[in-house]
């Protein structure tokens, strides 16, 4: 991390350099956010996953989003990858004989694709209109199609490959998953989550589906243990870990009541991993997995977000306008020397 | 009358006249038009309808070639005008209004070519609208900085149409302040050639080690003055063959020489940043980054040899070959790190999602297109206005 910076403050001393500056501009390198602590996500865990895509249904219907046919007869939505059309898709991995769940060699696995939320996106540094947002209090990745211009680079940034284009439409926007805010003020939750029948998918404040995560990864493999449904509230947790549930940690109120559709059920073969706690800073959607994730889809990724670099870059060069003022204000004592007002440009002399 | 002394007298630029119809510019409106029919079905029925972009490639050639290498070939103006004024070489004076209009025009056009691409361009207002504008975003500056720049290369090149119609006041009250006009448009291509860079820095692992690197910006603004160079060497050759003039070799010659110190700031910074990020072994192997990575430093070295004795910088054909390699170059690096270099985030490996992008004929015919508008106004602009220095004695 260090080297990376110091290679960073290097390059852009160089860069400096070249402008012309004298680079007297302090390099002050933007350290990569966290995830807001009140902000909302999703725990994957692919071991409860059964690949029932009810939660691909459900996130159609939800975002009124059209089916997409990849066989001949197109009878059903089967979509290959998530697209314009598709904000979240499970994909199966498969290996050799496919004998065993979750094994690595001649086994399967499911995993589910869909905006990650990052802590400190790619999409919403890149976007030059403020059309991709980070919501500063739940932290949901939010899309303007009243705002944006189409340029797509938001496409380009994402390092899971998430926002995606309408290419077949003259006025196409860019579709992913936005934890189906849009359903938030009726008190339902993000429908992935609401309709997952194992709970695969659970739908939460970040730090809550955290601490799950972690106490699955510390039970034993082949062990019986709760698995919760639904909305992984403070509450349930806190029964969950066999603690009194603690005063001070309200709960947004608003959200839907829901019976207790906990149940028991055998505690897979976890890698020792929770993705998306460290992955680019921290998303705001977990991951466990049996398979390592790499296998199933979930990219290498270093514990910085390029958003940082980029805008460290840009900050740089840019912030407070001081060095392109001061390059202008050279420039312009030279020029003035240079060039008498009869010369007009590219005129006789 | 003079600027910088008397030491530099020039022929004054003047109309090269002549037939605007001719087989060049027939061919050119013939492509314009393919172009127009092809944006129309663009418009009507989405980007998808005539492009091969993707759910894996949102950026194609209309991105990769019209704008980011479209704008460096368009740095002509801005390395000229620089030596000019700033480094105060006076003695090239004459090639700065021809290098201004190829900018002008090329610029223009990459600016008008990013609405072809953008998917919801009637938002475009939002880029400069205070409430939406995102000054964390690279393209935010890229754009702002283009869209200002454009505008000065207009009043930049206004005395050329003051001239035409005899508008000597409008003239005489541009030149008091032109000054700081020079000054701003060096200082914003600068900006945003650099920020063209940096594009590619927000797009992390996606983007092949061998061209993602915190110095991209440096990178490009010093390719992209070295490109400006060559750019007034091909089109000094150029324009000197087609209109049948002397070749102003007294002036292309020492050019090429500042060209080569340029070329050779770049590819220390380029090669030395490869060694120390430990970049450099993803050269050595069968890929087609690699391969693509030889041939793009390839254009870059060759240059030495083709033009790095004195006594071949006296040789026309020798610098076109030259400029035309480092053209070439630039491209290739900005085709390299947008492109080919671009690995797209596919997923799970066995779930049989592969992307790929090569353009289409449509696509590639809009790209062909720009570049034809390019070069019909640029004949009709300098068969018509004083751009090139007048020839004194009209050789056979």
């Amino acid at each position: 991390m260090t080297t990376r910076r110091n290679f960073l403050r290097g390059a852009l001393a160089a860069t400096g350099a070249i402008v012309g500056a004298g680079s007297t501009a302090s390099v002050q390198a933007r350290e990569t956010y966290s995830v807001p602590p009140e902000g909302l996500g999703l725990l994957y865990d692919a071991t409860l996953c059964i690949g029932c895509k009810a939660c691909v249904a459900a996130c159609k219907e939800a975002n009124n989003n059209p089916p997409e046919f990849s066989t001949v007869d197109k009878l059903w939505d089967t979509p290959l990858d998530t697209s314009g059309y598709t904000f979240n898709l499970i994909k199966m991995y498969r290996s050799g004989t496919m004998e065993t769940k979750d094994a690595e060699n001649n086994g399967y696995a499911f995993m589910k694709t869909s905006c990650m939320h990052c802590a400190d996106p790619s999409c919403v540094s890149a976007c030059p209109v403020s059309a991709m947002i980070k919501n500063p209090t739940n932290g949901i990745v939010e899309y303007n199609p009243d705002k944006c211009i189409g340029c797509r680079y938001c496409v380009a940034a994402c390092p899971f490959g998430i926002p995606k284009y309408q290419y077949d439409s003259p006025t196409g926007e860019i579709g992913k998953c936005e934890l189906c805010r849009h359903r938030h003020k009726d008190g339902h939750y993000s429908a992935c989550a609401e309709v997952c029948p194992t709970g695969a998918t659970l739908f939460g404040k970040t730090s809550v589906l955290l601490e799950e995560a972690k106490r699955r990864l510390a039970l034993k493999p082949g062990s019986v243990t709760t698995y919760p449904r639904g909305h992984l509230r403070h509450g349930q947790l806190k029964a969950l870990l066999g603690e009194p549930e603690g005063k001070g940690r309200m709960e947004r109120t608003g959200w839907k009541d829901e019976p207790n559709q906990n149940y028991e059920g055998e505690v897979g073969n976890y890698q020792q991993h929770v993705y998306g706690e460290k992955e680019y800073g921290g998303t705001q959607v977990l991951k466990l997995s049996g398979v390592p994730f790499e296998k199933v889809g979930m990219p290498k990724l270093p514990p910085y977000s390029s958003a940082a670099t980029s805008e460290t870059i840009q900050h740089s060069l840019y912030g407070g306008l001081l060095m392109p003022i001061a390059v202008l204000g050279a420039l312009t004592w030279v020029a003035k020397r240079n060039v008498k007002p009869e010369d007009e440009e590219g005129g006789q002399s | 009358m003079s600027t910088h002394s008397s030491s530099h007298v020039h022929a004054k630029p003047a109309p090269v006249g002549g037939p605007l119809f001719n087989a060049v510019t027939l061919i050119s409106g013939v492509l314009i038009l393919t172009m127009a029919v092809i944006l129309l079905v663009r418009f009507v029925y989405g980007l998808g309808s005539v492009t091969a972009l993707n759910d894996g490639y949102p950026w194609g050639i209309w991105i990769a070639v019209d704008v980011v290498i479209g704008s460096a070939f368009a740095c002509g103006g801005f390395s000229v005008a620089m030596l000019v004024y700033i480094f105060n070489k006076g003695e090239y004076h004459p090639l700065v209004r021809p290098a201004l209009l190829a900018s002008l025009l090329g610029y223009t056009l990459a600016g008008v070519g990013v609405i072809f691409d953008l998917g919801r361009w009637w938002n475009v207002w939002n880029m400069f609208w205070p409430g939406s504008v995102n000054p964390n975003s690279v393209m935010f500056e890229v754009a702002v900085c283009i869209t200002a720049y454009i505008m000065v290369m207009w009043i930049e090149f206004a005395p050329t149409f003051f001239e035409k119609f005899g508008m000597d006041n409008a003239k005489r009250k541009l030149s008091k302040f032109m000054f700081a006009i020079i000054a701003l448009g060096t200082l914003l291509p600068m900006m945003h050639q650099s920020s063209l860079g940096t594009l590619l820095v927000v797009m992390g692992e996606q983007v092949h080690p061998l061209w993602q690197t915190p110095t991209l910006p440096a990178l490009y603004l010093l390719s992209a003055i070295t490109m400006g160079y060559a750019v007034v060497l091909f089109e000094s050759c150029l324009a000197s063959a087609a209109y049948r003039r002397s070749i102003e070799m007294h002036l292309l010659t020492p050019l090429a020489k500042v060209m080569l110190g340029m070329l050779a700031a770049f590819l220390i910074l380029r090669l030395g940043d490869l060694v120390v990020r430990g970049a450099l072994p993803r050269a050595f192997g069968l890929s087609l980054e690699a391969v693509f990575f030889w041939l793009e430093m390839l254009c870059f070295i060759a240059p030495f040899f083709v033009i790095g004795s004195a006594a071949n910088r006296r040789n026309p054909a020798k610098l076109f070959v030259a400029g035309i390699l480092l053209m070439l170059g630039g491209a290739l690096l900005r085709l390299n790190g947008f492109l080919i270099a671009y690995q797209p985030v596919i997923g799970v490996e066995t779930s049989g999602v592969n992307f790929s992008y090569f353009p289409t004929l449509p696509e590639l015919l809009v790209t062909v297109g720009m570049f034809a508008i390019e070069v019909f106004a640029y004949i009709v602009i300098t068969r018509r206005f004083p751009v090139l220095p007048r020839e004194e004695v009209k050789p056979a």
